[in-house]
């Protein structure tokens, strides 16, 4: 088991920094190619001349290709100073350079909308497990029934209704219409009980999307783990059939889900774009979306970043995960 | 070896005027299993009877598709749990353990009856293990399931049987897991865990087929030699005669959901009455043979159970489905005649036809 986190652990560190290669690959050579001059991008078009040339050389975008990605990859570990004459600061790490907008550097500006981001993802993703587990355990069990049959038709609206129009419906009724719930994001430091009222309609919006993604994963796995050699096994060794279910089947049914559910956490982790804006909250995803108007290169890249490493790491801990539910995974 | 027909002869094949207990240890009476599909009923089994002896071993020969598996899960009561769709299969008949009928009874009961009075063994030990949990624990939950003991004395016991089934240190491999095992040891697991409530009845569904000729005979040499040691009554079903050859008292040959042929495993091997049994005869290498001959394969594929042939089942393979006078192969069903000795067979064609064509025709080839 330890050679095995320690051969993962190496390898989410090779695939960090392929990450970091292809981001800075895109973000740094493209504006090259493409004619965009980023010290342009960074101090608009009306600067004369000289005063591109000081944030070019400040940037390093003179530099050759290696040093800059040198300096990239060392802002992001340890910091970086940029100096033109005379002019010098340091950015702490992790450096992702200065916003082409506000000139504020990225990192703190990501730092404020993480937890709202973080606070969105995992407040969903109890709930959607809670209700896509169940329902799909219950429409594979009950196959036919009429459970099945509403569960599914309610996972079925659940995938194909967008976020904006369930989430707009649910704020209109249940915030506008009947008032039980804020329609305004709280810091949670400021008063929990207002963030929880602000968080539960983006919560319940997007674990219905999510929940029924679930729902229809787990009946289809369980159905097929139903049908498996090793349950009749079970059975006849004269298991109770609740235990069968619970013991044998359910085991076999949170592999995949486990998979999808890493992915899923590590994606969201760079902003419920949709959900966000729908509800207003200041997260990652509404940064995104401003920053990608505005083409705000080094945003983008923070958020970038920050979303592959989640995605990295996320299947970092689906993959020990694997490891402790099944077996064979540990030898692999 | 005859004594299980005497005692149950009278039962079989025709209805039972009074309702005397029975007296086999396992007695299956006119045994039903149909499966309603869209295309229509499935009639997986289609009337099935036969006597079971503890101490003795009862071969259920046949192809794919003839029922065989399905007659050992419904003796099991394992097509009734977990049928959680629309469509059940209908089960009807008797089933006789030990004087208890099986069909009739409180599922629950019947639950409390696997693994502890019957018990069985699947084709596939690979597939039959759950991936997840080591031997030791799998075998430990069958103990656990029906004795009141704590984990330390369960898992001695798991340790006593994977000794006991031959595998080498065994009280380290009990924390194994299944993939660490090669496919004659999980079967042997697999064995272990079958054996681990001293059952009564143990069920063998093709226990050899996904495995190595070479283990093959190891693991039938170990279901007898522990039939010996444990005195169950055993079925084994499979395709393949010569496991019977092997281990059965008696042969049943299935045919389209129902008993062709029935007998003791010498009246089936020597003096076999049905046309199908012939074919399977003489499908089946023996070492005895002249090299250049070849295998005689009986022609055309199984039956459709949904639409099962008018009048014999095996009438449109048969090569001597013309043999009796009139159309009665195609419009009548056959049934199952004593052809002396406790020794029956559903075939229409008249004993002196038959002996006719065994002694001038089959015999010789074999």
């Amino acid at each position: 088991m330890l050679t095995y986190l320690i051969r993962r652990l190496f390898a989410v560190a090779v695939m960090l920094v392929v990450v970091m290669l292809a981001v800075f690959g895109i973000f740094f050579l493209i504006p090259e190619w493409t004619g965009l001059d980023p010290a342009t991008m960074f101090a608009g078009k009306q600067t004369d001349a000289q005063a591109l040339e000081g944030i070019r050389q400040k940037l390093g975008l003179d530099d050759p290709i290696l040093v800059q990605l040198f300096d990239f990859f060392r802002g992001i570990l340890v910091g970086r100073d940029y100096s033109s004459a005379g002019d010098s600061y340091h950015c702490e790490a992790p450096c992702f350079g200065y916003s082409f907008k506000t000139e504020q550097a990225v990192w703190p500006i990501l730092a404020d909308r993480l937890p709202v981001t973080m606070g969105l993802a995992a407040g969903a993703v109890i709930i959607w497990l809670i209700i896509g587990l169940s329902a799909g355990v219950v429409s594979a069990l009950r196959r036919g029934s009429f459970w099945d049959r509403a569960a599914m038709s309610m996972a079925l609206s659940g995938v194909s209704l967008p976020i904006y129009f369930t989430g707009l419906l649910s704020l209109a009724i249940f915030s506008y219409g009947l008032g039980l719930v804020s329609n305004e994001y709280t810091p949670m430091e400021e008063s929990f009980s207002l963030w929880f009222s602000g968080m539960i309609l983006p919560w319940v919006t997007l674990a219905f999307l999510f929940g029924a993604m679930y729902a229809r994963l787990t009946r289809a796995t369980m159905l097929e783990v139903m049908g498996e050699d090793y349950i009749r096994t079970a059975r006849a060794k004269g298991v109770r059939e609740p235990v069968v279910i619970r013991k044998h089947a359910m085991r076999s049914t949170m592999t995949p889900i486990i998979t999808l559910l890493g992915v899923d956490l590590g994606a969201l982790m760079g902003g419920a774009i949709l959900t966000e804006t729908t509800f207003s909250l200041p997260g990652l995803g509404q940064a995104v979306l401003k920053a990608i108007g505005e083409k705000d290169l080094p945003l983008i890249l923070g958020v970038t970043l920050i979303t592959a490493s989640a995605v990295v790491i996320a299947n970092l801990i689906v993959d020990l995960l694997y490891g402790v539910i099944d077996p064979r995974v540990r030898l692999a | 070896m005859t004594d299980t027909h005497k005692s149950g002869t009278a039962a079989v094949g025709e209805p039972v005027a009074d309702a005397r207990p029975p007296r086999a240890f396992l007695e299956v009476r006119d045994l039903k299993v149909h499966f309603p599909t869209e295309d229509g009923l499935v009639k997986s089994v289609d009337g099935l009877s036969f006597n079971l002896e503890k101490g003795k071993t009862l071969g259920i020969v046949g192809e794919s598709g003839s029922g065989k598996s399905v007659t050992s899960l419904g003796i099991m009561g394992l097509h009734t749990v977990g049928q959680y769709g629309r469509r059940k299969a209908q089960l009807s008949g008797e089933i006789w353990l030990d004087g208890q009928e099986l069909l009739s009874s409180d599922p629950d009961h019947v639950r409390k009856l696997r693994g502890r009075e019957m018990a069985m063994i699947f084709q596939d030990p690979l597939s039959a293990l759950h991936p997840y949990f080591t031997i030791g624990h799998q075998i430990v939950e069958a103990y656990r399931v029906h004795h009141d003991v704590d984990k330390k004395t369960a898992k001695k016991r798991a340790v006593e049987l994977l000794d006991r089934v031959g595998i080498p240190q065994p009280d380290q491999r009990v924390n194994s897991y299944p993939h660490e095992f090669s496919g004659g040891m999980r079967q042997r697991a697999m064995i272990a865990m079958s054996l681990v409530n001293n059952p009564e009845l143990l069920i063998a569904d093709e226990p050899t087929t996904a495995l190595d000729v070479t283990v093959q005979a190891q693991i039938l040499d170990l279901i007898r030699d522990l039939q010996k040691e444990f005195g169950s009554a055993v079925i084994i079903i499979t395709h393949d005669l010569g496991v019977v050859a092997e281990l059965a008292d008696d042969i049943l040959v299935m045919y389209g959901g129902r008993c062709v042929e029935y007998g003791t495993a010498e009246q089936v091997f020597y003096e076999p009455e049905h046309p199908y049994t012939w074919g399977l005869l003489g499908s089946m290498p023996r070492i005895d043979r002249e090299q250049t001959e070849r295998l005689i394969p009986v022609k055309g594929s199984p039956p459709s159970l949904i639409n099962v042939p008018d009048g014999c089942a095996f009438n449109p393979r048969c090569p001597y489905a013309d043999v009796p006078k009139g159309n009665v192969t195609r419009t009548r069903r056959p049934e199952l005649r004593d052809v002396g000795g406790g020794h029956r067979s559903a075939c229409h064609m008249e004993k002196a036809d038959r002996e006719r064509i065994w002694n001038e025709e089959i015999a010789p080839k074999l």
